[in-house]
């Protein structure tokens, strides 16, 4: 049988709190509460056409990291670098963007998203408008190129 | 690690609520003479009030009836707090929000509009509430409704006694009938 949909409060109360940690980690926290506040109201909008109650946790991680990537667009044509908080031993975006420009859009945003903000395949492929296979795909084409330019 | 704030959480409920995006907004009004109470507001008007309220199966009962983007949220219920203190401090005697009862049942609904035409300070009976809703032996079955009505208060359930005068029952327990029929003068 299908797991329920819980009323929505039930849904924000058990979730924000890791939302709010993973958009703090990738955007640090003044642009983490536009887009904590974004990502519930976008979950809000879709939520009376789920159809069951499955997964609900990495469907609002979803949500949010698009909101991410979104944010990341908006503010890559001004040449303007994000603020990242880097708490965990991951790269940051700093240190991985300039590496990465002369890559096609694609494999670019998938390498950031995996090696810089730590994005799982399947959250950067919702993020692409693809699916999970493909953005592992566009990650590693974009490493090997990676690999040849700077051998 | 970033947590989430007080003043960004209430943020975020108001949003939700002024984007209209919600099935129902909820809030406990709290320090009332019977307690505290969860009330539950949609846009058609008040869909509940409840006494002694356990969150979690309230929650459950709302969204099932009245869709699942149920989110506590204290701007919408604003109106109906003010209302609702101002009934207890003496100064109303009929509600300006509408109760909202689309979802009850049909024979439900019928006794409940009936019961919402019994005025401030006055009773009625069982008897007299099943006869005015075109049921006239169903005077059980009206206690029955009376029992399940969703926003006791602002429909005024307390005002239904026994045809011999007794005050019979309540949902909410028959110390709060009682509170209440003194509050508007009904009995001493």
């Amino acid at each position: 049988m299908a797991v329920a949909i819980p009323p929505f409060e039930t849904f924000y109360e058990r979730h924000k709190d890791e939302v709010m940690a993973f958009l703090g980690r990738r955007l640090g926290r003044e642009r983490a509460e536009d887009a904590f506040q974004e990502t519930f109201l976008r979950a809000l909008r879709a939520y009376d056409r789920l159809e069951h109650g499955e997964h609900l946790r990495a469907w609002a991680l979803t949500i949010a990291s698009r909101i991410v990537l979104d944010d990341f667009r908006r503010r890559r044509p001004t040449g303007e670098m994000p603020e990242l908080e880097t708490r965990d031993a991951r790269p940051a975006f700093e240190e991985l963007a300039p590496l990465t420009d002369g890559l096609p859009h694609k494999e670019r945003a998938a390498v950031v998203l995996r090696y810089g903000y730590g994005l799982s395949y399947d959250e950067i492929g919702a993020a692409l408008g693809s699916t999970g296979s493909a953005a592992r795909q566009a990650a590693s084409a974009g490493v090997r190129r990676l690999r040849k330019e700077h051998a | 690690m970033i947590t989430v704030s007080t003043s960004l959480d209430e943020r975020f409920r108001a949003a939700a609520a002024a984007e209209g995006l919600l099935d129902v907004a909820y809030d406990l009004v709290e320090d009332t003479p019977v307690g505290t109470l969860l009330v539950g507001v949609t846009d058609h008007g008040v869909c509940r009030i409840s006494y002694d309220a356990d969150p979690e199966r309230e929650l459950e009962e709302l969204a099932r009836m009245h869709g699942p983007r149920v989110l506590r949220s204290a701007r919408p219920v604003d109106r109906l707090r003010r209302e609702l203190d101002e009934y207890f401090a003496g100064r109303r005697r009929h509600f300006e929000l509408e109760p909202d009862i689309r979802v009850v049942p049909e024979f439900n609904r019928r006794v409940l509009e009936q019961l919402a035409r019994v005025e401030y300070g006055e009773t009625t009976t069982y008897g007299a509430l099943a006869a005015s809703s075109g049921s006239p032996h169903a005077a059980r079955a009206v206690g029955t409704v009376m029992n399940r009505n969703p926003v006791p208060i602002v429909l005024p359930c307390h005002r239904v006694i026994g045809a011999n005068g007794k005050l019979v029952g309540y949902g909410g327990g028959l110390d709060r009938k009682v509170l209440l029929l003194r509050l508007e003068g009904a009995i001493l």
